[in-house]
């Protein structure tokens, strides 16, 4: 994060590569970890005790399949929500402890990319960019429009600085985001989906920028994405998560050449595994000869285990 | 076992709207307590008041104008009868000065301008503007639901004024123009019978209906579902509930004015 | 910046037109005010009792409205009320010997300043004071009077002996 901090986080990558932090055990350059876990919402258990760690300077994927609580991890990581127990660490804070300010005061060295981009569409390009600035400094205006002109244009959209947000494709409202995410100069840069719904080229661009602003500016970057081959290019480890607990992790090619059940339906896009096809419904047979369709009976039997 | 399930669940529906009623309480409670420090940032407030308050100019002149209009008709017809259409002016001032002028106005705003606070800001919760706001550590209340609960609470006494002028001039062209009562009487035994106290009561009322809907039409969109539906429904809900409250506060606040 | 400008403009409009509704209202609904213009000229009458004449009230001649009562005023030397009124420019041929009362206008109506012409070859001027003078006629006078009368008029019945009774 600090400028002096940077080399040491390189020469740390030199030495273990593209590794994961050891599950389970004490990460000492973890910019954010978690400790035993606990999140429900309502009656269900989201996460049970989950641990996991991001390093310093890498960029970590997180995937899994849709309703394993990815979205709340983030969530919970910028202090969105609370952890019923455990702990959420972000630079050595504990979220839970803090109050909204001093969240606030974390958040504010976090830079976030939302799905759709999550412009401010009542702002201009620019404004968009300067929206942090304005609301956190008191900038002359001509360092303002320096800062953001200067974001803008490692994002390759300067020429687009007054344009509306109803006016961009859906690649270009996500690289402002992302010059919108970088302008505070965060330590921390989170993506949520940022693959979703773009075509190859935008999603080319987008790959490189992450990796980009990630080695440039010395952040640390976590994507909560399901792409599985985009992200391998990029991410230098990766978690797979599934039902509220970490079932692997490693870089790409260690997740590939798992012979777990569950990391091969994943990274291959397999129909029916541990994942199952079906949504949990009674027997097959049992029903369509059974009286009515909308047989009670016949509803309330299996569950998911 | 139906009839258990259904008590419970009437008991949930007490309860469900006890809890709305205390969140609704509790966020007008922070939007007020917010609404000083907006004092430092006075464009945005500005930029709302045009939302709220030039966008539904015509709408209020134009309804104002109709509404005057047949207050002069029904009015001098009525008075006719008693032989006594010169008191025009002060039933068509008092009127719509005490009455039509601030439920009016305040329906019309409802259907305007709270319905458009609620979609914009529920749009804003259903594109992740919300929340990328609280991630770049700026709190949603303060950027956009207070400076729109102010705009909103400074356009409409404004636009109530508006209405009640343009209404009486409705109902002098009405009267004077169309029945032959004549002007003078019609504006003279007006000024008679209007008291500065009638003007500040119509006054007080539409700033109560502006709190009422401009706090709704906040809440409603910022606890709106996040998706399309949801901010439909919201919408819906701002209309029904600032009508509701508008008509009962003013039958107290008329009340404790009489009394 | 040009749209925000705009916007700007937009506002200022509304908020102009808003207090401008505010002070018309303020000022031209109800009686603590100036009436239209300075134009015309004063006179001056002086009434035993102007009943509920309020400033603002019309002045009207053959039942056409002339002017506005501009003040009213209890004037401790006479004992009187004093009432300005202000006559429309036009109206210049007034003749000096007119006489003023005040008058109800229909049954819920506020009460007027009602000029009687008179045959006088000369007129009124600014500052003219109008000496015949003819007082609101309260209701409660004119029952209590009523009353007295009557029961008068059943005491003399009363005492005098019925003369045409058959």
């Amino acid at each position: 994060m600090e400028s002096s901090a940077t080399p040491a986080v390189a020469v740390d990558l030199a030495l273990t590569g593209r590794s994961c932090a050891p599950v389970g055990e004490e990460v000492r350059d973890a910019i954010v970890s978690i400790e035993g876990l606990v999140y429900r919402a309502g009656r269900r258990t989201i996460f049970d005790g989950l641990n996991l760690a991001f390093r310093k300077g890498q960029v970590t994927a997180v995937m899994g399949p849709s309703g394993t609580g990815k979205t709340t991890l983030l969530k919970l990581i910028t202090g969105q929500v609370r952890p019923d127990r455990g702990r959420v660490l972000v630079d050595g804070q504990d979220l839970g402890q803090l109050s909204r300010e001093g969240v606030y005061a974390v958040r504010r060295r976090m830079g976030m990319l939302f799905q759709n981009g999550a412009l401010l569409t009542d702002l201009s390009v620019f404004e968009n960019v300067a929206f942090p600035l304005r609301e956190h400094t008191d900038l002359p205006e001509r360092l303002v429009r320096h800062v953001v002109l200067t974001k803008l244009h490692a994002v390759g959209l300067r020429g687009a600085a007054s344009l509306m947000p109803a006016e961009l494709s859906g690649g270009m409202a996500r690289r402002v985001a992302l010059a919108r995410a970088i302008v505070m100069d965060p330590a921390l840069l989170i993506y949520d989906e940022p693959f979703v719904g773009l075509d190859p080229i935008s999603m080319g661009v987008v790959l490189r920028l992450i990796r980009q602003m990630n080695d440039a500016l010395g952040i640390t970057s976590i994507v909560v994405s399901h792409d599985v081959h985009e992200i391998s290019a990029v991410a230098d480890c990766t978690y797979l998560l599934s039902e509220g607990r970490v079932v692997a992790s490693g870089s790409p090619d260690e997740l590939r050449g798992s012979q777990s059940e569950i990391v091969r339906q994943f990274m291959n896009g397999m129909a029916d595994g541990p994942v199952p096809f079906h949504f949990p419904a009674p027997d097959y047979e049992t029903q369509l000869l059974g009286a009515s369709f909308g047989n009670r009976a016949a509803g309330g039997g299996k569950v998911k285990p | 076992m139906s009839t258990v399930n259904l008590r419970i669940d009437r008991l949930g529906g007490v309860r469900g709207a006890l809890e709305k009623l205390g969140a609704y309480l509790l966020f007008a409670g922070r939007l007020l307590l917010a609404s000083p420090r907006a004092v430092l940032r006075p464009g945005l407030v500005v930029a709302q008041i045009y939302n709220a308050g030039a966008l539904s100019l015509a709408l209020i002149m134009f309804c104002g104008l109709f509404v005057g209009m047949v207050l002069g008709l029904q009015g001098a017809d009525l008075l006719q009868r008693f032989g006594a259409e010169e008191a025009l002016g002060p039933a068509a001032a008092l009127g719509m000065l005490k009455q039509l002028g601030p439920v009016v106005a305040a329906l019309l705003f409802a259907g305007r301008a709270g319905t458009a606070l609620t979609s914009e800001i529920g749009l804003m919760a259903a594109t992740d503007q919300l929340s990328a706001m609280e991630m770049m550590a700026v709190d949603p209340v303060r950027r956009v639901c207070v400076p729109r609960f102010l705009g909103a609470l400074i356009a409409l006494p404004l636009l109530t004024a508006i209405f009640i002028t343009i209404g009486l001039y409705g109902s002098q062209l009405v009267g004077v123009q169309l029945l032959g009562i004549d002007a003078g009487q019609f504006w003279s035994q007006m000024r008679n019978a209007v008291e500065l106290d009638d003007i500040a009561e119509g006054m007080v009322k539409s700033v109560f209906f502006a709190l009422a809907i401009a706090s709704l039409a906040v809440f409603e969109g910022f606890h709106a579902q996040p998706t399309a539906e949801g901010v439909g429904r919201a919408t819906t809900r701002t209309v029904v509930n600032s009508s509701i409250a508008v008509l009962l506060l003013n039958y107290v606040l008329t009340a404790f004015y009489i009394h | 910046m040009r749209q925000s400008k705009s916007i700007e403009l937009a506002t200022g409009f509304f908020a102009a037109l808003g207090f401008a509704a505010m002070f018309f209202m303020v000022t031209q609904i109800t009686n603590r005010s100036p009436t239209f213009g300075d134009a015309g000229f004063h006179l001056e009458a002086d009434f035993d009792n102007v009943g509920s004449l309020k400033e603002g009230a019309p002045v009207s001649m053959s039942g056409v409205s002339v002017g506005r009562v501009e003040s009213i005023r209890f004037n401790q030397g006479t004992y009187k009320a004093h009432v300005v009124l202000r006559i429309q420019p036009q109206y210049n041929r007034i003749p000096d010997d007119s006489d003023a009362a005040i008058f109800t206008a229909g049954l819920l109506g506020g009460q007027y300043v009602g000029l009687q012409a008179g045959g006088s070859e000369t007129f009124y001027r600014d500052g003219g004071h109008i000496e015949l003078t003819q007082s609101a006629i309260v209701l409660e006078e004119l029952i209590s009077k009523f009353l007295f009368s009557f029961a008068s008029k059943e005491a003399d019945q009363k005492t005098a002996p019925p003369a045409q009774s058959p």
